[in-house]
């Protein structure tokens, strides 16, 4: 378990082994903190389109989400710590994904699986299709594809799983849940005559920068 | 009709309380579009007397991604892998009914091979469809995950021989308008027989679990009954229309491909109700193993795609087609209206999946809300194609 | 089955009145169809429900079509003798003529029960903006209740008749008919990498143009 953002002062990581062979072992709070936390991520029963069927396919004997501590699926948000959005978020299903969003209770993380959640997608010229769920809810992995395999969702998790691994327990870089003052609750968006209103969370998704090819007008 | 708020008074927040307009004890509840057994984005507003439903009403429209709309701004050739993803499940079959429904269009002809290898193709979708949907019935009924598993691990077989085949699991982009993309290879088709050899005795060990189990048969029977008349007025397809007793499969019917060679038996039941749906699709499996087993030993060489059908700068005829096949889950058919250009002016997919839910509220009404899960799992909904 | 044209000229002597044409198909399929009247075509769809001959007992799908307005060059050619006494000359006329915009609404039927079809009907609306009603057809085939209505939802064609007829796939609260052909989705801040096209003419709504970098001052 030798970490390298725990720094004991004076003891190499070679000598944690040594200890650990003779039975003690030697962490810290941090360390062990993070540690119990993110073997055991539980994800939401959450599948939007196709990517769910490969959501289901990684949980199912083949690929084997359990390996990974994450084969708990939970009905409900009040119960689940990660929401993997896996599907186009169409705008008619934008509000309930930011509803089911708040009523997960912190420490929660999102994860976008596929194209459709990152960006759109293929879908991304359309009239009820939300350009990204990161619009709305503060999303901490991406995983790419269309759609992925399921291992590359396995490999999401474990990126996951090493952001949850290296997160402060204390002072300003502190996650959400160990900070008094955050907010968890994301503003969900209403379905208004033309689109959804507010289009996009402005403290979570700021207008993106200039275009990066000049155009030739 | 406006319900009592109940603010709360630390924080300001309202509650709704049960809505009061509704007449005696009646309750409202809205079942999805989240919810664990709506097999995707599907909401139901049950009006329930006590766990009796007097009322139902679907609502659609959580994963309408503008499929059609996206089609007419595309060539008629990058709207294949867009109809991937419609139904999601079975890419193959809903390739083939687009290539079709171009092929009349525009009056292409397919060489044979190309037919043969749909054909193992289309039934190869069909056994996953109907594997996976035993699973998700069963998962349905309260069996959680074991029969899924034991589905997902054939699936996982099919699912390699399509990605060595195609390049992708699930979205596989493989027909075009006059054959198919790639030719298999022998080892691909050596694997496939192995896989039908082995699929037999797989039938066998799930039905031993399942079919006689006397959970499923109180569950089941009885459960979600269907007329005959009212399936076809109306325009219900597939397996549930096979199932009140209909014999219509357009395998049969409109001898598309190279069906009427094989010799090959549609199972019809009596009494339409869940059981005998869940059994259609048992018994369609094995008639789909009979269809494969004939169409890996008779299929013939030759190309694989007709060499005068144009890729390139493809602009039928203006005029229209209706091209369609026998899905798993039902009639899967496009409607393509052409202007001459290389966009259709008009393309309209008839979802199966969501003309049989039109009968959603008949089958549910005075059953409970647990019937109305397993009603709506053996309907076998996939929410790409009801929203399209 | 009786040809297309024998059952049109069935229908127009059963239906007096009735005003039912056959619109050829002139691609391969030879899928060709019968526009039917909105008076009459309720009275029409029962008949071929219900005749012994027919009995198209399914329709398989239905689906909404968009006809803006166009402009149309008709052009004649006639011969004009030459007053001088020689060879006649050919005049080319051209007239310009705006068809008006319509909205089409088409039924595939099928017939369980004998095994033949498609029967293929096909209703007009008079123009796109205020005559946009039609009969519905669900109280003969229960399978379009909910492809009418997403006919309605999509094109803004409203079915009279209908017993339900909302919205199906839009949310309730949504005014544009989506699937019209003049039909611009909403800007929400679309954004690529290396916009072109259309994105490209949305996007520069949004972005500065990129300054011009200032060009080295020349030494004095």
């Amino acid at each position: 378990m030798s970490d390298p953002t725990f720094n004991a002062p004076g003891i190499t990581d070679m000598e944690r082994d040594e200890l650990r062979r003779h039975g003690i072992l030697l962490t810290g709070l941090e360390e062990l903190y993070n540690w119990g936390r993110s073997h055991s991520v539980w994800p939401l029963n959450f599948g939007l389109a196709c990517c769910a069927i490969e959501m289901i396919a990684a949980s199912m004997a083949k690929f084997d989400i359990a390996r990974f501590g994450s084969e708990v699926f939970r009905p409900s948000p009040r119960q689940a710590d990660l929401l993997i959005v896996s599907g186009t978020v169409t705008k008619k299903m934008a509000p309930q994904v930011v509803r089911l969003w708040n009523q997960m209770p912190e420490p929660k993380y999102c994860i976008a699986m596929g194209a459709c959640a990152i960006s759109g997608g293929p879908f991304k010229q359309g009239y009820n299709v939300l350009k990204g769920i990161d619009r709305f809810i503060p999303v901490d992995i991406y995983i790419p594809g269309c759609p992925p395999r399921p291992e590359a969702l396995l490999h999401g998790l474990v990126q996951l799983q090493e952001k949850i691994r290296n997160q402060a327990i204390s002072g300003p870089a502190a996650p959400r849940h160990l900070q008094a003052e955050a907010d968890c609750n994301c503003p969900i968006p209403e379905c208004g005559a033309h689109d959804i209103e507010p289009t996009r969370n402005d403290a979570l998704w700021p207008k993106p920068p200039e275009l990066l090819r000049p155009t030739k007008t | 009709m406006n319900p009592t708020p109940f603010a709360n008074p630390s924080t300001g927040a309202h509650v709704r309380s049960v809505r009061s307009d509704l007449p005696g004890d009646l309750m409202e509840v809205s079942m999805g579009p989240h919810h664990p057994s709506t097999h995707g984005v599907f909401r139901m507003i049950v009006t329930l007397d006590g766990e009796t439903i007097v009322r139902l009403k679907p609502v659609f429209g959580y994963l309408h991604r503008n499929h059609e709309k996206l089609a007419e701004n595309t060539s008629y050739l990058g709207s294949m892998p867009y109809t991937d993803r419609l139904d999601y499940l079975n890419s193959m079959t809903n390739n083939w009914a687009y290539a079709r429904a171009v092929e009349q269009l525009a009056g292409i002809a397919v060489p044979e091979r190309a037919e043969y290898v749909r054909v193992i193709l289309a039934e190869l979708t069909r056994l996953l469809n109907h594997t996976c949907l035993a699973g998700f019935l069963m998962q349905d009924c309260g069996c959680s995950g074991t029969p899924l598993m034991y589905a997902f691990r054939e699936r996982e077989k099919i699912l390699d021989l399509f990605e060595s085949l195609s390049g992708s699991r699930m979205m596989c982009n493989y027909q075009r308008f006059g054959g198919c993309r790639v030719d298999p290879p022998a080892d691909w088709l050596a694997r496939a027989g192995q896989l039908v050899a082995e699929y037999g005795p797989f039938l066998d060990e799930f039905e031993a679990l399942l079919t006689g189990n006397e959970i499923l048969l109180a569950r089941t029977q009885g459960v979600g009954r269907l007329s005959a008349a009212l399936a076809i007025n109306a325009g219900v397809t597939g397996p549930m229309l096979r199932a009140t007793g209909v014999n219509h499969d357009l395998r049969k019917v409109d001898g598309y491909g190279v069906y009427p060679r094989f010799q090959f038996r549609i199972p019809l039941g009596e009494h339409g109700d869940v059981y005998d749906r869940y059994m259609i699709r048992i018994l369609e499996m094995r008639e789909s193993l009979a269809i494969l087993r004939q169409a890996l030993a008779g299929l013939p060489a030759g190309p694989i795609m007709n060499p005068a059908a144009k890729l390139r700068g493809f602009r039928p005829k203006a005029g229209e087609a209706y091209g369609r096949i026998e899905g798993p889950k039902g009639e899967i058919g496009f409607h393509l209206v052409s202007d001459g250009g290389p966009n259709p002016w008009r393309y309209h997919v008839r979802a199966p999946s969501f003309i049989n839910l039109t009968i959603l509220e008949d089958l549910c009404l005075g059953h409970t809300v647990a019937d109305a899960v397993i009603i709506l799992g053996s309907i076998d909904i996939v929410l790409g194609e009801v929203d399209r | 089955m009786e040809t297309l044209p024998q059952l049109r000229d069935r229908i127009a002597a059963l239906f007096p009145g009735a005003d039912v044409v056959l619109v050829t198909n002139p691609s391969p399929s030879a899928q060709h169809a019968l526009r039917l009247d909105a008076p009459h075509a309720r009275a029409i769809a029962t008949f071929l429900r219900d005749d012994p001959a027919l009995q198209l007992d399914q329709c398989t799908n239905v689906t909404g079509i968009d006809w803006p307005e166009k402009e149309v060059v008709d052009v004649t050619r006639t011969t004009v003798p030459d007053p001088a006494g020689g060879a006649p000359r050919a005049v080319e006329e051209k007239t310009k003529r705006i068809e008006p915009g319509r909205l089409e609404v088409v039924y595939h039927l099928y017939s369980i029960a004998l095994g033949h079809g498609p029967v293929v009907l096909r209703l007009v609306t008079g123009n796109r903006t205020d005559a946009v009603t039609l009969p519905s057809l669900t109280p003969v085939w229960r399978s379009a209740e909910f492809q009418e209505r997403e006919v309605y939802d999509l094109f803004g064609i409203v079915f009279e008749g209908h017993p339900d007829l909302r919205r199906i796939l839009m949310w309730d609260g949504f005014k544009d008919h989506p699937m019209r052909r003049d039909y611009r989705e909403p800007d929400d801040y679309e954004w690529e990498p290396t916009p072109h096209g259309d994105v490209l003419a949305k996007a520069k709504q949004h972005y500065p143009a990129p300054t011009p970098t200032p060009s080295a001052p020349s030494t004095p």
